[in-house]
């Protein structure tokens, strides 16, 4: 479990982490998400005692990241944005290495190096030159070294970054198994990856933590708010003349089309169930206009994550 | 400590630094036993030693360019910072590795003074105490650049400050020389060296105010005793400078005086600088 207590790092002037708490709770898979600068790296550096924080402080299973750092340390594996490679060795080597500075006793590595390696599928490339490797791979090594010596927590910063499509799925596939037996923490600005990999979504903005939920949970929350749109045969000036009987519309924009049709776009300030969609039917429907296309939908977590991350920058201005 | 050892260890002998290094030794070892001890058929190794310490000028930067800065460059030091090792362990095992790989050459130049006494009357404790200051003033002078090669992040400069820093080391007996010895221009010299050295105190914790007043105490103090007693600043920079020189005790023990002194002096240099490059590393986590 990793306690994050009013975390707050500042590099001269600017703020990266303003008074982050969180807690990483055992055995789920949690994500990190936030647009660039948004202070995951940060973040994740100061949990792992690579970067010193400006105050506040991060507890491993209650061992202080800094005052029991052999202690803490031991119980987590930590893949940076940059794989930590040394690319004039082998990833056998570099794995023994790691293992023993982990210090898992010298009879146990040839087998904890072989499941690693089986784990994170780099059997094949165990001795060739990490120089040599593609990215993939390398990503793939840099895992191994992370989950080598069986740490309760794995962390990893945008694990994905800079890998083709059917890599990420692999990497994708691997972080999920991992999930099983490790409390896992990753990063990533991409919600999609997020979404389907995690259980636990924490949106980081502006180096504070705008929300901590399950992605389920995030869209109900905001749920709430529901959008409905249109395609509407009625000029663009009636169109809010119509609607204006309706309940629940919170602002319209309507788009004339080229073929005589208008687009309209509705939000909402509840969900767009069957009986606001009925209404607008029928207000159409009275006012003589066909309704040619209806889609009632919800925000999905990509506005949310929009939302959340636009509203701080607006703060930020402020 | 021990993994990083052997990590360090075998980088050297995977790659080709770890032979360069010998080689390089072996080579001039080779070719002042050859002159010195067969041409002019000299018994005395220790002058072999003694004359060829300028080999350091540059095995030493080739072998601590990159030990730290390197890592940093790479960022693997983010791997060494997240695993359950001190910054103390990475430092002391990268340095022992380091000691390992100047240490194959000479065991092998501890064979020669042998070899030389089947054929001549060689006073061997005299040989083997030079090579053991050898040992010593390599230590020191590697400690040095392992320092130098922590503060930065490019090989090439940790290269280029390392050698420069060496050869002022090395010249630093020959410059006291010059050095003026009268009593106004010591203090001169000595106010001067208190300001640099504030200054790179500065530079290193950016704590302005702390180094203004030790500046202004080093300083204040140079005066003071300027004032209360001039006849002691009568030649006290030269010989501060040449008390300070790592070759010039060395040559001491080429001449047949086994001081232990140098190998405290040397075993002091080589850890305070050790020091500072733990300090150096652990400072980059709050810095950056």
């Amino acid at each position: 479990m990793i306690e994050v207590n009013h975390l707050t790092k500042r590099y001269g002037g600017h703020t990266a982490v303003d008074d982050l708490s969180f807690t990483v709770e055992t055995g789920q898979i949690y994500g990190f998400l936030g647009p660039n600068g948004a202070g995951k790296s940060t973040t994740m550096n100061i949990m792992t005692g690579c970067l010193a924080a400006t105050s506040g402080k991060v507890t491993i299973d209650g061992f202080d990241i800094f005052e029991d750092a052999a202690q803490a340390k031991r119980r987590i594996g930590y893949l940076p944005e940059q794989p930590p490679l040394y690319l004039d060795r082998t990833p056998k080597e570099y794995l023994r290495f790691v293992a023993r500075a982990k210090g898992i006793p010298e009879k146990e590595i040839p087998a904890q190096l072989e499941q690693v390696m089986n784990q994170t599928g780099t059997l094949d490339v165990a001795n060739r030159l990490m120089k040599n490797l593609s990215k993939g791979y390398r990503q793939r090594v840099g895992i191994a070294q992370a989950v080598l010596g069986n740490p309760e927590i794995i962390i990893l910063d945008e694990p994905t970054v800079g890998l083709d499509p059917r890599q990420i799925l692999e990497i994708r596939e691997l972080i999920r198994s991992l999930g099983k037996n490790h409390t896992v923490l990753l990063s990533s600005h991409i919600l999609s990856e997020v979404q389907q990999v995690c259980t636990t979504i924490l949106i980081l903005s502006k180096g504070r933590l705008v929300a901590c939920d399950t992605p389920e949970n995030l869209e109900r929350l905001f749920a709430g708010k529901g959008t409905v749109e249109l395609t509407v045969e009625a000029g663009e000036t009636e169109i809010p003349g119509i609607l204006a009987g309706v309940g629940h519309i919170v602002s319209s924009t309507v788009k004339h089309q080229e073929d005589g049709a208008c687009a309209v776009t509705l939000e909402l300030d509840a969900p767009a169930g069957n009986d606001i969609c009925r209404d607008i039917f029928f207000a159409f429907s009275r006012a003589g206009k066909a309704i040619v296309r209806m889609t009632a939908g919800k925000a999905s977590l990509e506005d949310i994550f929009l939302e959340l991350t636009a509203s701080e920058k607006e703060e930020g201005v402020q | 400590m021990k993994a990083v050892f052997r990590h360090e260890l075998s980088s050297y002998f995977t790659g080709v630094t770890g032979y360069v290094f010998g080689a390089f030794v072996l080579l001039f070892t080779g070719i002042y036993t050859m002159v010195y001890n067969l041409q002019s058929a000299s018994v005395n190794f220790e002058y072999v030693l003694g004359s060829m310490s300028f080999v350091f000028l540059i095995i030493v930067p080739i072998a601590t360019m990159r030990i730290l800065a390197e890592e940093r460059r790479q960022k693997t030091d983010q791997l060494l910072y997240s695993l359950p090792i001190t910054m103390t362990q990475v430092v002391l095992g990268k340095f022992a590795a380091l000691m390992v790989v100047f240490a194959v050459p000479l065991a092998i130049v501890c064979l020669y003074p042998l070899v030389l006494s089947a054929f001549g009357n060689v006073y061997l404790p005299a040989a083997y105490s030079a090579i053991v200051g050898f040992f010593f003033l390599g230590m020191a002078l590697i400690s040095i650049g392992v320092y130098i090669s922590s503060v930065t992040e490019s090989q090439a400069v940790a290269a280029g400050v390392c050698f420069v820093v060496m050869l002022v080391n090395y010249f630093l007996g020959d410059l006291a020389g010059f050095a003026s010895s009268t009593a106004y221009s010591s203090l001169a010299a000595l106010a001067l060296t208190a300001l640099i050295l504030c200054f790179v105190v500065y530079w290193m914790t950016k704590n302005g105010f702390a180094s203004l007043i030790l500046a202004a105490v080093l300083e204040a103090g140079l005066i003071g005793w300027y004032l209360v007693d001039s006849s002691r600043f009568e030649g006290l920079f030269p010989a501060i400078i040449s008390k300070l020189s790592l070759f010039e005790r060395f040559y001491t023990i080429v001449n047949g005086v086994f001081d232990v002194t140098a190998i405290v002096y040397y075993l002091s240099i080589a850890g305070f600088f050790l020091f500072l490059s733990v300090q150096s590393m652990e400072k980059r986590r709050w810095s950056e």
